[in-house]
């Protein structure tokens, strides 16, 4: 083979345009087959899964394209035996073609950044009648607030949601950054001390999805799960309206002289101290109303154990763990955070009342 | 052995790194005991001090500032007669040097021998992820893991790779005895093992390495414990490299091109290299900054990021990227330079659209510091900055697109030479071009929102890291292998690597992209049993993937010790590099080259580039290297 035969070489056009349409509509059917994501419980997910959609059927040509010329050339232009001393010929560029590579993709991603736009506005749109929940997040938990028209707030260790109801998240952190994010939902933010941030959902679908902590924050990063529920609103206004009544009696007797004098051992469990973080918001005790999973049950791994172990457990967790947990997550600044009247109450509290 | 101690070298480097330590704990007794602080010798900040001093007094008994110090006190410099250039034995590597191209194979040892640390880090990391739950490692040290993971290999292996790939070549490339500041470029990279030596000891620190990521995000830097300072220092002396070797380039190719060689007779890889230049000097004290507030914040009280002080959390991050973006670039324009060369030379054609390919990267330049908050779209900054910097972010992907399909049309019907360096940059563009279209695809808000800090981002960048720059860096190494030892790789070898770790990349990362939108956040120890299949096989390819490393660790050592000899130009290509023997001489070229034409002219006949004979040179060697001759004055009016 010489460098004649080599220019009498017709150019494999047509064979690459068919090969190319073919592998597309290969892959962009494969990647709208495949089940990219969770099934969505909000109404933000159905048109962002359809932003996806519209990358696939954007990209898979693409990269269709690259490849298709990568493989042919290999194929037909590849070195062959004898023409050691040839080159190839001396094509300096085409401003025309350089024109249109330049235009055509500006153009595509113009569009797509415009699409994008649209459906950025309607993701994010104010709905009538919001709700807000406040949600709170600290090394390693996140925690609830319903305000109350013309009352305390309701507080809870899960995301409870009515079906149908737009939502608007308050987001806070009390240490360092977190994001909460609830994958069923789409949408997501980081919690940032020192700011409020903010994004509305409105659930579609009842069930139980997981929230997780999406930046890292610190040991407990990968455990810092939870659950949220979407319940039919009549189920929605039947659990917040028990845990009203209880919450309230609490925030009264919280209030007294003497309960101030005199720390509470509940209440620091299921509140903490502004400084502590609540043992509740990790730990599951049947007394306190609490239910994370995120730490040990307390009513099993408590059960029938002295104070003595119950206060090393607290301010040096890492020297008995739990079979299935992991050293080094909780916080091991207890002895700091609390004062010694505080830890009293909370070992006699938890002595009194855990498992049973 | 007392004159061992005496004069430069490793024996006085470590003497003057103990003295380094000795005066920390002096300065910080002076000072608390002045402040009465009780107690008078703290740990931390002993620690902190020591960290600075100690590496400084290092580099002081090595060496490297020995010429400043005595030309500054007016003490009688050494002379100036090249007899250190060269290396004799492997123990001439362990010295001061201020030849480039002992530079560069230092540069490139060094940086390897990272990459193979940072690899293994990367390996018990999946050993860890194989299976939900906790096996090998706890939670403090697996943070650790991906924090250093990623920081030796940014910081240590792929920017420096390049700096050091650069080094060695492009200096050759443009017709010039050396780098412009030779002590400043033996300075940078003396640099470099400090910083990798400091990141690496943070495991033995009280309380584990840093393990904020290689991100650091304020507040949890912070309050982290002390391994996070061998972090925020190591990064001072990563950077101060990065800026004095980026300075280094820009005024070696602006003033010290061989007469004839034009801006638009440059190869595209002193192109990329002097873009990668501009990149660092502007965007990398950006992180040092971001990095010292973090050091104020967490020793001296200050409240930077601390909002209960009015401190801003988000400022961190603001500074922060402004950095780490352009600093994807700093990864990649390199390696585009790279691959240009390779595929002219590879496909015997000319650049395809060689003034684009120029004008490409310096659009690349600007537009990369106008994309920054797109790494924030759900960090809570204010919501209007995210349309415009979603629509700089795609329309980045133009000049981008303009380069792959430049490099496409330069392989269209050309003569493919199909070996190692060739395979890699083929790789390099498949893999790059998914790369890409996942980076647009995170441009695009509504999609980011959801897959921010999944593991689609880590397939995303791995895409980008490892199927880009790790890509064009092999390329590099097996193109220029032959130049750098003289002796040529086993090309079996190279190809069964290539083949190898193409196979295992794409399984170990494209099932990330999966995984990350079903909703698996990255940067866990544990993570959903939903998960346990795909994670157990994305762990046994990336054993694969490790072990396909080794292949090339063994190929090159072994064709280092006993390949057979290189000629001067086995791949008959027309740049400079290839017109002197293999290694080069001491002084690269017996006279200053004449550049003639472009760079690329494959296929035209009787193209040159560049004249080695001195005949045609009028003026003496000293006054053309700095800028006087005939052929500074064409450039001067090719610039205009």
């Amino acid at each position: 083979m010489n460098e004649d035969s080599r220019r009498q070489e017709r150019t494999p056009v047509l064979q690459m345009l068919v090969v190319g349409a073919v592998a597309s509509a290969l892959g962009i059917a494969a990647g709208l087959a495949i089940n990219w994501f969770p099934e969505g419980a909000a109404t933000q997910a159905r048109p962002m899964d359809r932003v996806y959609d519209v990358l696939i059927w954007s990209s898979v040509p693409v990269f269709v394209l690259v490849s298709v010329i990568v493989l042919f050339s290999v194929w037909r232009y590849r070195i062959r035996p004898g023409e050691e001393g040839l080159d190839g010929p001396p094509v300096h560029g085409n401003t025309r073609l350089e024109v249109i590579w330049t235009a055509i993709p500006a153009i595509v991603l113009v569009a797509l950044c415009s699409y994008a736009w649209v459906v950025l506005n309607d993701i994010e749109a104010a709905k009538p009648n919001e709700m807000r929940v406040n949600v709170t997040g600290q090394q390693f938990a996140w925690t609830y607030e319903y305000p109350q028209p013309g009352g305390d707030p309701v507080r809870s260790n899960e995301l409870y949601l009515p079906e149908g109801q737009p939502v608007r998240f308050f987001v806070r952190a009390l240490d360092v950054i977190h994001d909460f994010w609830v994958p069923a939902f789409r949408m997501k933010v980081d919690a940032v001390p020192g700011i409020v941030t903010k994004y509305r959902v409105t659930p579609n679908r009842r069930g139980t999805f997981p929230v997780v902590c999406a930046e890292l924050c610190g040991l407990g990063h990968a455990v810092m799960r939870s659950t949220a529920r979407v319940v039919s609103p009549a189920e929605f206004d039947a659990w917040l309206a028990e845990r009203r009544a209880p919450a309230q009696g609490q925030a009264g007797g919280g209030d007294g002289e003497a309960a101030a004098a005199e720390p509470d051992g509940k209440t620091l469990f299921a509140e903490g101290n502004g400084a502590a973080t609540a043992c509740g918001a990790c730990h599951k005790l049947a007394d306190a109303g609490t239910t994370s999973t995120t730490g040990p049950d307390l009513d099993e791994t408590l059960a029938g154990k002295d104070e003595d172990y119950i206060r090393t457990a607290i301010v040096a967790p890492d020297e008995q763990i739990t079979p299935g947990f992991q050293a080094g997550i909780m916080p091991k600044n207890y002895d700091d955070t609390l004062s010694s009247d505080e830890l009293d109450a909370l070992v006699a509290y938890l002595g009194r009342v855990a498992g049973k | 052995m007392v004159a061992k101690f005496r004069g430069p070298g490793m024996y006085r480097a470590f003497l003057f790194a103990a003295y380094g330590v000795a005066l920390s704990y002096a300065i910080i007794a002076i000072f608390r005991t002045w402040y009465s602080l009780d107690p008078v010798l703290d740990g931390r900040a002993v620690l902190e001090l020591a960290l600075f001093l100690s590496p400084l007094g290092f580099l002081v008994g090595l060496g490297v500032f020995s010429y400043w110090f005595y030309w500054a006190t007016g003490k009688k410099t050494l002379p100036e007669d090249h007899s250190g250039h060269g290396a004799h034995s492997w123990r001439d590597y362990f010295r001061v040097n201020t030849d480039h191209k002992v530079i560069g194979i230092q540069y490139v040892v060094t940086s390897f021998f990272f990459f193979f640390v940072g690899g293994l880090f990367a390996m018990l990391m999946r050993a860890e992820l194989a299976q939900p739950g906790q096996q090998f490692v706890d939670p403090n040290t697996y943070n650790g893991l991906f924090s250093v993971h990623a920081s030796v290999l940014i910081f240590l292996f792929i920017i420096p790779i390049f700096a050091g790939l650069a080094n060695y070549v492009l200096p050759l490339m443009i017709g010039a005895p050396d780098m412009a500041f030779p002590r400043l470029n033996a300075l940078s990279f003396w640099m470099l093992p400090v910083a990798g030596v400091l990141m690496l000891m943070s495991f033995f620190a009280p309380g584990g390495s840093f393990a904020s990521g290689w991100t650091a995000y304020a507040p949890l830097s912070v309050t982290a414990p002390e391994g996070q300072v061998f972090f925020t220092i190591g990064v001072q002396f990563a950077g101060a490299s990065s800026i004095a070797t980026a300075l280094n380039f820009l005024v070696t190719i602006i003033t010290m091109r061989a007469p004839g060689m034009s801006f638009f007779r440059m190869p595209l890889l002193v192109w990329a290299n002097f873009s990668t230049s501009l990149l660092v000097v502007i965007a990398t004290p950006f992180i040092a900054v971001s990095q010292f507030m973090v050091l104020f914040d967490r020793s001296l009280g200050f409240n930077f990021f601390d909002p209960t002080g009015r401190g801003d959390v988000l400022m961190y991050q603001h500074i922060f990227w402004f950095y780490s973006h352009p600093a994807v670039y700093i990864m990649m324009l390199p390696g585009f330079g790279i691959v240009s060369e390779i595929l002219a030379v590879k496909s015997r054609k000319p650049i395809f659209g060689y003034r684009m390919m120029a004008f490409s990267l310096l659009a690349i330049v600007v537009l990369g510091f106008t994309v920054w908050a797109h790494h924030m779209f759900v960090s809570g900054m204010q919501d209007w900055i995210r349309i415009p910097m979603m629509i700089t972010t795609a329309i980045i992907a133009v000049p981008t697109g303009i380069k792959i399909f430049s490099w496409l049309a330069t392989m269209w019907r050309g003569v493919l030479h199909l070996d190692t360096p060739m395979l890699f940059a083929l790789g390099f563009i498949t893999m790059f071009t998914l790369g890409g279209i996942s980076g647009v695809m995170l441009a695009i808000i509504p999609f980011d929102i959801y897959v921010s800090d999944t593991y689609f981002i880590v397939a995303h960048i791995h895409y980008v890291l490892y199927g880009g720059s790790v890509f064009t860096i092999f390329a590099g190494v097996y193109y220029w292998f032959p130049k750098m030892t003289g002796r040529m790789y086993d090309e079996r070898l190279g190809k069964l690597h290539f083949w190898t770790t193409f196979i295992t990349f794409n399984a170990t990362f494209g099932p990330m992209h999966l995984i990350g939108t079903q909703g698996m956040p990255r940067r866990v120890v544990d993570y959903a049993q939903q998960w346990a299949g795909w994670n157990l096989a994305i762990t046994l390819m990336s054993f694969l993937l490790g072990l396909s490393a080794l292949v090339f660790a063994y190929n090159m050592i072994a064709s280092w010790r006993g390949g057979p000899r290189a000629d001067a130009n086995p791949w008959r290509a027309l740049t400079l590099e290839w017109q002197v023997s293999s290694p080069p001489p001491i002084f690269n070229f017996d006279a200053v080259p004449t550049v003639v034409g472009g760079p690329y002219e494959y296929g035209v006949p009787g193209a040159v580039h560049g004249v080695l004979k001195g005949a045609e040179v009028p003026t003496p060697a000293g006054a053309t290297a700095h800028g006087s001759g005939a052929g500074a004055h064409a450039s001067a009016r090719d610039e205009e």
